[in-house]
């Protein structure tokens, strides 16, 4: 078609929709950004500029310096912030209960630790410069066809979105298409992490078995152990936290974030209205795995392992649990959850407490369910919005604005 | 598009559901003109929401026909394609999306493009605003219009419903048990509305309340047992002495 236009008017053409496409986005992030979501932004930020300052610029004797073993492990909590957030998006939005999210989570880990694998070079212990340790291990005679390509990490970066969005996609496709909703859902996002469990531990996959991948040493060059690259890898995960919060931001404030909410609360209204339901969920359902290939991708060089045991069920359980204790379709509040619960975890599990983590978080799961159905920032916003509305006369406000909208007209 | 072989608007011929042997509709036929409303009353199990839930899409009819609009095949299509042809459902029990707010529940029904990267980036336009307005004075819920649906009491409920059909344009109403739960005088204002809606556009109400379907004055379809029992004006169907029998249970 675009042949047939001449070509100066071809490129007013594309110029202008992109200038439209722009200006649509724009709209659509300036409606999102609102006064909290902004502060939320601020602070992320701050305590980025913060973390990179003291580790990096303090001397290492000052009260305020931090260790990369702080760094890292805070590094740690913002992957399982974006985790988290990619949960809320699609449980707390559109009511869909994933427990196999960590699948996409160790999916998209897998594909940087790959590229982190490729990157050691002659430096492992066989000293292969092409075959990463366990492969020379297992005598395999050459790299398999799908490892190709992870030496590039525009490549790996690629598949970090790629692999867990097409997953994702495919298993929405089926899933939704099929009407399969609610408790049967769960159970087979859950089985479906399970059964990637089940294959990533065998060797002849050829992602190293029970092992995984592990012993890294550079990422784009630089040392994956040095202070300057964990400060670099925390401000990495603090950005891509901020942006997974934009994106989901932009997502729930436009109308479609209007239809996912009424999909969730009656998905059958929402189908004799006219939408196109299984659409809006595959879409969705692929967007919140990309968040979680993301969020698993900078895991791993931060923490220098990847292996199977993050496909097991319990860790996706985990991460619904923060969710539901920061408080389910709030955004902020999961970010506060998965942040909150995992520094108990570090605190609990490395003390003389540390055999009962499991009976902490379960219980803390239970009073949650119990006492804070609406989770931490849930209930501080319904607080607030009761108390605002207690505050001035419904009524009256209701007939200022009526006034307002005749004014307008 | 296949040549139009009905000038009805909808058109059922031989239509048989059964649920694990029970026959929820056996055999029904019967049309309904463009423009018209009707009334389908009927015993409980007489099949009046299972007839909904075929022409919606909900339950795909065994045997038998089900045409729209002369042309559609409503048997071959889903309930988000036979939406889009133009037909509206109320629910017997009020189903509207209780985190929203009024408005917005209107602005979900609205008629526009539905395709999820269009909602993405979708920014209300004036005539959308004006529509919306629109509607709300129609269902008079313009005062709460941005109160949280979930607070309605339960006739508002309705209304917001029959609102959002009417957002949604339809040229076809199916509208169950409207009247239901209602008191007197949100009955009234219901059958008053409905009126209006049928100025434009042609309704099928399932209604229990036998006040109701007299206050509306319509024809009337008597449903039993999955097929229909007797048809004509309110008078001439309860005089019928099966229609009698049927409801009395004799």
């Amino acid at each position: 078609m675009s042949g047939n236009v001449p070509r100066p008017l071809a490129q007013t053409i594309s110029a202008l929709s992109t200038a439209a496409l722009a200006s649509a986005v724009g709209q659509a992030v300036a409606r999102a950004l609102d006064r909290g979501a902004l502060a939320f932004l601020a602070m992320v930020a701050a305590l980025a500029v913060l973390v990179v300052v003291l580790s990096l610029a303090v001397p290492a004797d000052s009260q305020f310096y931090l260790s990369s073993y702080f760094v890292s492990l805070w590094g740690k909590y913002l992957c399982f912030a974006l985790l988290a957030l990619s949960i809320d998006l699609i449980w707390g939005f559109c009511g869909i209960l994933s427990l196999g999210h960590g699948a996409f989570f160790a999916l998209g880990g897998y594909a940087m630790g790959m590229y982190l694998m490729r990157q050691i070079g002659t430096r492992g212990v066989y000293a292969h410069p092409i075959l990463p340790d366990f492969m020379v291990f297992l005598n395999w005679p050459e790299l398999p066809v799908y490892w190709y390509g992870f030496a590039d990490f525009r490549y790996a970066a690629f598949m970090v979105l790629f692999v867990p969005g097409l997953l994702a996609f495919v298993f929405g496709w089926f899933a939704f298409r099929s009407r399969v909703t609610g408790v049967y859902l769960s159970i087979i996002t859950q089985a479906l992490t399970f059964a990637l469990m089940l294959g990533f531990f065998r060797n002849n996959f050829g992602f190293g078995g029970n092992n995984g991948l592990t012993d890294f040493k550079d990422i784009l060059g630089f040392n994956v152990q040095a202070p300057g690259t964990r400060a670099a890898l925390f401000a990495a995960s603090a950005v891509a936290l901020m942006i997974g919060f934009i994106i989901c931001r932009v997502v729930v404030s436009s109308k479609f974030g209007k239809v996912l909410v009424a999909i969730r609360d009656a998905e059958a209204r929402t189908r004799f209205l006219g939408y196109r339901v299984e659409a809006y969920k595959t879409l969705v359902f692929t967007l919140s795995a990309c968040m979680a290939g993301v969020a698993g991708a900078l895991y791993v060089p931060q923490v220098g392992i990847i292996n199977p045991s993050e496909f097991s069920p319990a860790n996706s359980i985990e991460a619904v649990i923060w969710v539901a204790v920061g408080g389910r379709g709030t955004l902020t509040g999961a970010v506060i959850g998965a942040v909150l619960v995992n520094y108990a975890k570090t605190q609990f599990t490395s003390g003389i407490l540390a055999p009962y983590w499991l009976f902490v978080l379960g219980g803390l799961f239970v009073a949650v369910t119990l006492l804070l159905p609406r989770g931490i920032v849930g209930t501080l916003q319904h607080w607030s919005q009761e108390w605002r509305q207690r505050g001035r006369n419904t009524p009256e406000s209701e007939r200022v604005r009526e006034a307002a909208v005749r004014a307008a007209e | 598009m296949d040549p139009r072989t009905t000038s009805a608007l909808l058109y059922l011929n031989g239509v048989t559901v059964s649920f694990d042997g029970f026959r929820a509709l056996n055999n029904l036929s019967f049309t309904i003109e463009p423009g018209e409303m009707r009334a389908v009353i009927g015993p409980n199990g007489a099949g009046k929401t299972t007839m909904m839930d075929v022409v919606t899409g909900k339950t795909r009819a065994e045997t038998g026909e089900v045409f729209f609009d002369g042309s559609y095949d409503l048997s071959r299509l889903d309930e988000t394609e036979i939406a889009l042809l133009g037909i509206g459902r109320k629910f017997q029990k009020p189903t509207v999306f209780d985190m929203h707010t009024v408005e917005d529940n209107i602005a979900l029904a609205l008629k526009g493009d539905r395709r999820a990267r269009k909602t993405l980036f979708w920014r209300e336009t004036n005539e959308e605003r004006r529509r919306i307005d629109e509607i709300l004075e129609v269902i008079r819920l313009s005062a709460v219009r941005g109160r949280v649906a979930g607070l309605l009491s339960h006739g508002q409920k309705q209304w917001l419903e029959i609102g959002m059909l009417l957002a949604q344009d339809p040229k076809l109403l199916l509208v169950d048990e409207p009247a239901a739960g209602m008191s007197d005088a949100e009955t009234q204002q219901t059958a008053e509305l409905l009126r209006e809606i049928n100025r434009e556009r042609t309704v099928v109400v399932v209604e229990h309340d036998m006040t109701f379907v007299r206050e509306l004055g319509v024809k009337v379809t008597c449903l039993h047992e999955g097929s229909v029992l007797a048809e004509g004006t309110l008078d001439q169907v309860s005089q019928n002495q099966r229609v009698v029998e049927v409801y009395l249970g004799r």
